[in-house]
Order: C-alpha cells, then sequence, then structure tokens
C-alpha cells in the first residue's frame, strides 16, 4: 500500500530504514521536526537522497567561504551566473554568453565503467542545456590505477569506450582531458566530464519555478527503475515477496544512456529556447524528480505541485518513492507559461520526444507531490534542496605530512652521461603517464560541429564560437595529484597554474575557473585537511589571477578501506579569444626558419616529478615552487606575440620536463630540431626538472629581436635553446645524441596500444 | 544552385555539410526526414551521424523515412546525390549503392585524418580533382568496413566506380580499401570520411574536402 501523509500521520512511530537509505539518526530526527511527523516513504526516499554528500555538499559547503571571500567584484562582473546555478556562465565578448562545469562519475565508472563513463557526459551535457545553451564540446580528465594491473585493463577500455560511444554519438566534438595512472586509483578510478556551451547573453535559462498557475512539464525519456540506489530498500520493504519485488533488484543501480535521445533532447531543447517559451529548466541528473522539482520549487517564488502518476513510466509497478528517486536519463523539467503549452508540446513533437504535463506552481511555499489523488509527499522544497545538513568536519594535518616533506628526491640517482640521459629521454616518452594518448583520443569525434580549431594532443581545446567574427573558447583541466599529495595547498595552485599557462599557450586569455575537487572520505581529518587547504589554495590562487570560480563539483569517498586517492582537485580553466584564426599551435615547424626559445627558469625540483615516479617509484619532499604574478606575465607574452604575429608554435612544459616538450613539439609538427642546453646547468635537470611557469615557444626568426626585446623589457627570462630544422628527421640535442624521430614516436606511440589495444 | 542537405533524428554533420556546400557556393537547403518534399533541390547530400541511434543497423531504419522515397526516386532520375558515413550506409540499405558497412576491424570507433586516393574524377562529386590526387580528410566512424560479395567487389573495379581508396594504411579493414563508391552512372556516390570537415584547415587537416562540393556545381551547371 502506498504510504501516504496521512498514513504517515496516523502512524507516527513505524520503523523507517532510513539508515539504510544513508541518513544519520539525528538526520532523520530534524526530517521529523522539519514536518512535524515521521516522513512518508516518497520524503524519506527525497531527503535521503538530497542530503547526500553527493547533492548536499554537507562535508564540503562549509569551505564555500573561501570561494566568496577570494572574489573580488572586479572577478564577478565578469560573472553572469555563479557558484549555485547549474552551471557558471561568464560574458566572452560580442553578446556571447559561454558556461561551462566539470563534474564526477567516479563510482558508477568503476562498476560499470561503460555506462559509467557514458552517462557521466550525458549528465554534464544536460546541465549546460539547463542554462539555455547549446553545448559546444565536452573534454575528459580521467584518472585510473596502475597500468599493468588486470582491473585497469577491464576499467580503462570501458571508460573510454563508453564516453566515446555516448559523446560520438550525442555530436559533441570531445577537445582534450587528461588520462593518469597511479596505483592510488585502483578501486577508484576517477572519471570527471566537462562540457562547455553558448548562448547569446540575452538567452540565459535559470532554473526558476516563477508564475503561479505555470506548468511544470516533463520531457524526455521515460522514467524507469535504473540508478534508483539506495532507495530500493524501501521497495523490497514494501514489495516484499509481489512478484515485482524479485524483479527490480536485479536491476542495475548503473543508469544506462541512451545518447540518440539526448541528441534529439538537445535539438529540442534549442528549439524550445529559440522560441521563447521557457520560463525556467532543469535537468534531471542525480536524485531524478526529488532533485528537479525540489530545486525549481526551491528556487522560485512559490511553491509547486505534481501528479506524480503522470510520469510516464517504462516499468511496471513503480512507487512514488521510486518515480521521485529514479535516475534514468534523458530527462527535463521545464516551466511553461499556460498560454504557451500547446506550443511546447508541438515542438516536442516534432522531435517525437514525450511531454507531460504533471503539475503546476502554486502561490503556496510548499511542495506537494500527489498520487492518483493521495498526498505522498508535502514539504517546504527549501528544506530539501538548498537547507540539508551542514558539516564542520574535523581537520587534522597527516601526521607523516613531515616525514613526506623529509623524504626528497635529491639523494635518487640520476642519469649524467650522454648515453644514460638519451635512454632516459627514451624511457620517460614511453612512459604510462607520457606516452600519447592517441590509443585514447582516436576513440573520440573532434571534429563534429566544425568548429574544432585545437583538440589532443594540444595543450587546450579550442572550439570557434562566432564563425563570423572568429571568437572562441579555449579550455585545459589539469591536476598532479603527487603534487597535491605532497603540499595540497601548493599543489593545488600547480593545478590552476599548469591548466591557465595551457590556456595562455593556446593564444587565449584565461577568464574563468572551474574544478572537480576528487578526495576520500571527508570523515577522516587528515583527508579533510587536503581538502581545505586544497581550496584556500585555489581560491587564493584565482584570487591573484584575477579570474573566478564560477563552480564544481566535489567528489569524496574515493578511497578504499583507510587508503585514499591521491588529492586530486582537477582545475579546469576557460579561456576567449577574439578570432581563433590567430589561435598558438603545439606542433613546430609551420613556418621555415624558427628559433626554439625557453621562457622561464628551470631549478632544481624533483619532488612529486614523473621522473621520480618512472625511475625510483619516488613520492616526497616537496613540489615545485608556485608563481603565479610569473604565470600571468607569461601569458600577456603569449598574448601578445600571438596578436602580432611573433610565435609560430607553443608548448607548455609539465610532466616530463623539457625532454618531454621536446619530444612533443617535434612529433607533433613532424620535423627536427636542433637543441643546445645551457653549459652552465646540469644537462639532467635542464632536461627532466618540473619548475612551472615555463613554455617552449617557436618564434620565426625575423620576430626572434622583436619577441627577446618584449621578454627582457618586462622581466621574462629567456633563453635561445635550439632551432627548429624541417630538413632533419630527429631531435639533436647537443652533447647528448641524437633522437631520431622514428625511434621516438615508437616509444611515444607504442605504449597504449601495447597495453590496451 | 540549390543543394539539400537531410536532417534524420540523430544526424549530427548536417550543419557542417550546409557549411561546405555554401564555402563552395551553393545554397543549402535543409531536408527534413518527415517530409516527402526535396524542395526543388538540384542535388542531395545525406549527412553523417547516427540516424536513429543507428539501432537494428546503421542506416537501416532512416531507409524508410518520408523523404528517402523522393530521394531515390530523384537518384534513379539522375538527380546527384552523396551519401557521407552514415549517409553512405543509408544509400546502401536503401539500395542505391552495393555492399554494406561493417563494424571497424579493430571494433572501436576510429577518428583521425585520413590519406585517400581519388581512383575516379568522372562522377558527379569528384571533377574537381586530378585523377589519382591523394586528399587528407578526416574519418571518424564505428563502422566503416565496406564489405560486398567477390562479384559486387569484382564489378564496382571492372567498371571504375571505387571512387576513394585508403592509402597509408587501412583504418578500418575494407575490402580492397575501398573508401567510397558510385553507382553505374556516377551520379550516386557514397564515402566514408568526411569531406565537409576539410573545407579549411583551421577546423581540419586541410581543404582538400572542397573539390567535392565544388564538383557537384559544376555537375549540375553542366548538366
Amino acid at each position: 500500500m502506498t504510504d501516504t501523509v496521512d498514513i504517515a500521520k496516523a502512524t507516527p512511530d513505524q520503523e523507517q530504514p532510513y539508515r539504510e537509505l544513508g541518513l544519520k539518526d539525528d538526520e532523520y530526527a530534524r526530517v521529523r521536526e522539519i514536518l512535524g511527523r515521521r516522513p512518508t516513504d516518497a520524503e524519506l526516499a527525497m531527503y535521503s537522497v538530497m542530503w547526500s554528500e553527493h547533492c548536499s555538499y554537507k562535508s564540503s559547503k562549509v569551505h564555500w567561504k573561501h570561494w566568496s571571500k577570494n572574489t573580488t567584484p572586479e572577478m564577478r562582473a565578469k560573472m553572469l551566473a555563479g557558484i549555485g546555478e547549474n552551471a557558471g556562465v561568464v560574458d566572452i565578448g560580442d553578446g556571447w554568453a559561454v558556461t561551462f562545469k566539470l563534474e564526477s562519475h567516479n563510482h558508477p565508472s568503476y562498476v560499470e565503467p561503460y555506462q559509467g563513463a557514458a552517462t557521466g557526459v550525458g549528465g554534464i551535457v544536460r546541465d549546460i542545456m539547463a542554462m539555455g545553451a547549446r553545448p559546444l564540446a565536452v573534454m575528459d580528465p580521467l584518472r585510473f590505477g596502475a597500468p599493468d594491473h588486470p582491473d585497469t585493463r577491464r576499467v580503462l577500455p570501458g571508460v573510454v569506450a563508453g564516453i566515446g560511444g555516448y559523446g560520438n554519438c550525442l555530436g559533441l566534438p570531445n577537445i582534450g582531458g587528461e588520462v593518469v595512472f597511479d596505483p592510488s586509483y585502483q578501486g577508484n578510478p576517477l572519471v570527471n566530464a566537462l562540457c562547455v556551451g553558448a548562448m547569446r547573453v540575452e538567452d540565459l535559462h535559470l532554473a526558476h519555478a516563477s508564475g503561479t498557475g505555470n506548468k511544470v512539464i516533463l520531457f524526455g525519456a521515460r522514467t524507469g527503475l535504473d540508478g534508483i540506489g539506495g532507495v530500493s530498500v524501501l521497495a523490497s520493504e514494501t514489495f516484499s515477496g509481489d512478484e515485482g519485488g524479485t524483479g527490480r533488484k536485479k536491476l542495475p543501480a548503473v543508469q544506462v544512456g541512451d545518447p540518440f535521445t539526448e541528441k534529439v533532447l538537445i535539438e529540442c531543447c534549442l528549439e524550445l529556447f529559440r522560441e521563447g517559451i521557457v520560463v525556467g529548466i532543469q535537468d534531471l541528473g542525480g536524485a531524478g524528480l526529488s532533485c528537479a522539482t525540489s530545486e525549481l520549487a526551491s528556487a522560485g517564488d512559490g511553491g509547486m505541485r505534481v501528479e506524480l502518476d503522470r510520469v510516464p513510466l517504462r516499468a511496471t509497478g513503480m512507487t512514488p518513492a521510486e518515480v521521485l528517486s529514479s535516475e534514468s536519463q534523458e530527462r527535463m523539467c521545464a516551466v511553461v507559461k499556460p498560454s504557451d503549452v500547446d506550443a511546447f508540446m508541438r515542438v516536442c513533437a516534432k522531435w517525437d520526444v514525450i511531454a507531460t504535463e504533471i503539475g503546476e506552481v502554486t502561490d503556496g511555499d510548499r511542495l506537494v507531490i500527489t498520487w492518483h489523488g493521495e498526498t505522498v509527499v508535502d514539504v517546504p522544497p527549501r528544506t530539501v534542496a538548498h537547507e540539508g545538513p551542514m558539516y564542520e568536519r574535523p581537520i587534522a594535518r597527516p601526521a607523516d605530512q613531515d616525514a613526506l616533506a623529509a623524504n626528497g628526491p635529491e639523494t635518487l640517482p640520476r642519469p649524467s652521461t650522454p648515453d644514460e640521459l638519451r635512454a632516459e629521454i627514451l624511457r620517460m616518452a614511453a612512459s604510462p603517464n607520457l606516452a600519447s594518448r592517441r590509443w585514447v583520443t582516436e576513440q573520440y569525434d573532434r571534429y563534429v560541429r566544425g568548429g574544432t580549431v585545437l583538440a589532443q594532443p594540444a595543450d587546450a581545446g579550442m572550439i570557434r564560437v562566432d564563425e563570423v567574427t572568429g571568437r572562441g573558447v579555449a579550455l585545459a583541466t589539469d591536476c598532479n595529484g603527487r603534487f597535491v599529495k605532497l603540499d595540497p595547498y601548493t599543489g593545488t595552485q600547480l593545478a590552476l597554474a599548469e591548466a591557465y599557462r595551457n590556456v595562455a599557450v593556446s593564444g587565449a586569455t584565461p577568464l574563468a575557473v572551474t574544478n572537480c575537487l576528487n578526495f576520500g572520505s571527508p570523515e577522516d581529518p587528515a583527508v579533510m585537511w587536503q581538502f581545505e587547504q586544497a581550496v584556500r589554495g585555489l581560491a587564493e590562487g584565482c584570487k591573484e589571477l584575477g579570474i573566478p570560480v564560477t563552480g564544481g563539483n566535489v567528489s569524496f569517498y574515493n578511497q578504499t578501506g583507510s587508503t585514499a586517492i591521491l588529492p586530486t582537485p582537477v582545475v579546469g580553466v576557460l579561456g576567449v579569444i577574439d578570432d581563433v584564426r590567430r589561435r598558438i599551435p603545439t606542433g613546430i615547424g609551420a613556418e621555415a626558419g624558427e628559433t626554439l626559445l625557453l621562457l622561464g627558469e628551470t631549478r632544481d625540483e624533483f619532488g612529486g616529478s614523473e621522473w621520480a615516479h618512472v625511475v625510483h617509484g619516488h613520492l616526497g619532499g616537496v613540489p615545485p615552487k608556485v608563481d603565479l604574478a610569473r604565470e600571468k606575465l607569461l601569458a600577456d607574452i603569449l598574448l601578445a606575440g600571438s596578436r602580432d604575429g611573433m610565435v609560430s608554435a607553443a608548448h607548455d612544459l609539465s610532466d616530463g620536463g623539457l625532454a618531454q616538450t621536446l619530444v612533443e613539439t617535434c612529433l607533433i609538427g613532424e620535423v627536427g630540431a636542433r637543441v643546445f642546453l645551457d653549459p652552465d646547468q646540469d644537462p639532467f635537470v635542464q632536461l627532466f626538472s618540473e619548475s612551472a611557469g615555463r613554455v617552449l615557444v617557436a618564434v620565426p626568426r625575423s620576430e626572434e629581436l622583436r619577441f627577446t626585446e618584449m621578454c627582457t623589457a618586462r622581466g621574462l627570462p629567456w633563453r635561445r635553446t635550439g632551432v627548429v630544422d624541417p630538413e632533419s628527421k630527429s631531435l639533436e640535442i647537443q652533447d647528448i645524441g641524437d633522437l631520431p624521430l622514428a625511434e621516438l614516436r615508437e616509444a611515444w606511440e607504442g605504449t597504449l596500444p601495447a597495453l590496451f589495444g | 544552385m540549390r543543394v539539400g542537405a537531410v536532417t534524420f533524428p540523430g544526424t549530427l554533420d548536417d550543419s557542417d555539410t550546409a557549411r561546405a556546400i555554401t564555402a563552395a557556393g551553393g545554397e543549402a537547403v535543409a531536408l527534413w526526414h518527415g517530409d516527402a518534399d526535396l524542395r526543388g533541390v538540384d542535388a542531395v547530400i545525406l549527412p553523417g551521424g547516427f540516424s536513429y541511434g543507428d539501432y537494428l543497423r546503421a542506416g537501416a531504419i532512416a531507409r524508410f523515412a518520408p523523404v528517402m522515397g523522393e530521394v531515390i526516386d530523384a537518384a534513379r532520375k539522375g538527380m546527384p546525390v552523396l551519401g557521407i558515413c552514415n549517409g553512405f550506409q543509408v544509400l546502401c540499405e536503401a539500395g542505391l549503392l552495393p555492399g554494406a558497412l561493417l563494424r571497424n576491424a579493430e571494433l572501436h570507433f576510429v577518428c583521425r585524418d585520413q590519406w585517400l586516393k581519388v581512383e575516379n574524377n568522372a562522377t558527379a562529386w569528384t571533377t574537381r580533382y586530378d585523377a589519382g590526387a591523394e586528399i587528407i580528410i578526416p574519418i571518424k566512424n564505428m563502422d566503416g568496413r565496406f564489405a560486398a560479395s567477390q562479384s559486387t567487389v569484382d564489378e564496382l573495379e571492372g567498371e571504375g566506380r571505387v571512387v576513394f581508396r585508403y592509402v597509408g594504411g587501412n583504418p578500418n579493414g575494407s575490402l580492397n580499401h575501398i573508401a567510397g563508391i558510385s553507382d553505374p552512372t556516377g551520379r550516386v556516390v557514397g564515402l566514408m570520411p568526411h569531406p565537409e570537415h576539410a573545407i579549411d584547415a583551421l577546423t581540419g587537416p586541410s581543404d582538400d574536402g572542397l573539390g567535392i562540393f565544388l564538383s557537384v556545381l559544376d555537375s549540375v551547371v553542366n548538366a
């Protein structure tokens, strides 16, 4: 029998499985206090899922003060919408607004790699649509366990195929991302997904349910039993023994995606936006209708009444709690004026999208949900969506943090002879974290929609937004979890610095920041210390760079037993470029006669480096120094160089140092180069150090003097490091030797196919 | 010159195809799968994508769309028709071109810049190329492996109806490295690679694909 508000009032002492649903005793008590009675099954399902860590940010919200504290009015002025909306929105000029967001789909991708990763793409794309934007591109920062571990061979190919299978069919170009291996991600792979979209500034749609009498329309796929997760506890209780009970238990907790439905839904939404008949819109993601109805009502100016039995279902015998909690994919919820409902339905019919009026905005302040005429939910929506619990978790610097810092890389044996150095360059180029990502990125469509200007293996992805003016955006995501582990504050600023630099080397101007903060258990004070340091580092770093954090996502509990992943705050930076035709490519050789210049300073910095990891399996010491003022100067110089046609190629130095950057610029450009190291500095340090704030640029010989004079005048250290040699088929490093491109390519491109092909 | 680009539910490269038609100097006309109406176009392109999600079999459902009846009739009367990627699959399913496109040999989606040899520059879609020209344009698909009976392949080869052939490696295991073919008249052509993504070196590997769109405008003028 369906549990109703009347029954709940009549049976105040009925036992409820709130613990199985993840609510703590005091949280359950608070629900009872809010309602003045016990919750119904449906209400319990809503509160438990909306008050989960994933939906409520209850452990992290208290740290959001760092964002607001570090956002100046000048930074805020660039934002059209920020934290709290589905995705942040920034003004990029020419009347265009751009929205972008990163989100995690970690655990589902471990359980079911293909569908977990696929629905991660689907979810982030709907977030972007919920802002009124046309999605333009996606990218996926990924982390996996040891490359040779058998489970990585299960997870990685499935995740890559899922991202490709969904994104390719959806018709969005995949323009970048990351693939990183570390044993700490064994059992907890990170599958983060980013989507960027654009709209005219005046078309911004926010998720508000305003206007008494306006209709609430659910459209897209039918609602089924997939992705219900913990709420099946309620179902098995209510239905134990009947025919529905056994069948439903076999359904996967991971949702199943249908990219074709999503593609049609995108086109349908965009046509609805063009017709101007959407008052408010919300995607259905985590927590399904529970989230969509409570968030729409909570953000609006009234209440909402929903007839839940009108929801089109794809399974029989679903309970109201299941309908509310289902995470069936490819669904959206819109608020529409009564006079526009017919027009709305016509557009949906054109695209063969199922649309159903399920309720309306009311003038009260309650969210009331009925099931065949009986009230099953009657709650103040803010208490579900926005006023969940908030915890100030204990924070403690890990006991072994000092020992970790003291165990520096200084004593690790270093290669010194030319032969040793040459062999090390090849070994590093072939190592799993530095090897070519081509095996992965070839499974993603990077061309669809015809606006892709840069994609992997470039440092940043770049998309043309305006076909007439050529205005576009560049995006990069980065994080070296080893740096963050050694020093979460500095490590997170290094992630920010790298993403910022990667956007700058494309010729774009960094504008805004998003993030996906992947950490272990918030109940571990050491993890919370890492988290707090990371948030503060990022917030203060953004203030120094003058670019706002427009949104983000937190993923906790990425740990197995008491062992957490490397703290991985993935930072995404969005930049704007007024004309994509002046983008800076990664590969050298575009112009005849180029000089290679190394910008920035190289120090003996190997703590957390790829070299220490690959060659010695070592993690200790302190990460490289971060200098955000220097990063800003570097970005300014690159922008000036791009504007005045002084730079013909640029590639940042990060994992693997100068050696890796040289290998990649030659292989991507398919030309050789002659390189001269500084006779006054250890060649090993020059080749493999991971000092931040460095970029290798190629400048046409005719521009060399003008460019270097500009660097000198503005105080940016530079060094003439070599020349591009279009005649040569090798990377020739003076005093070390010749590295034929064919040999380098075999090393660089052979690794991933050998592991996963 | 009016060149139509058909949109089925799940078509992805329709706007790119329209952009390429415009870049070549033609007038791009949007055609809708549900309308049995070619809107007076002089040529038709079936763009790439995943029509109807490629459910059942790539191109198998799209082939029955109302617009396809008109396309088949027009093709039989000599209208130039081009199928790109999923469009090629639809033309095979519709019986306008022989053979079938099967899952790539390595069972992965493959997106890469691919060298092709123009084997026949006498079709309605290839007159702008030199015979034997090598061009580089993107390929991106899951089901691109051309397959046909030996007698069909012999016929295609014998009649010069292999229009494009992969060079520098066969990306999907296609028979005889076949990337594109034509009907006996040379008016209906299908190919797996995407010429509409190679009209500008800014957003593609080259502008080698533009020749296809320029060729059909010539053929319509000269018809």
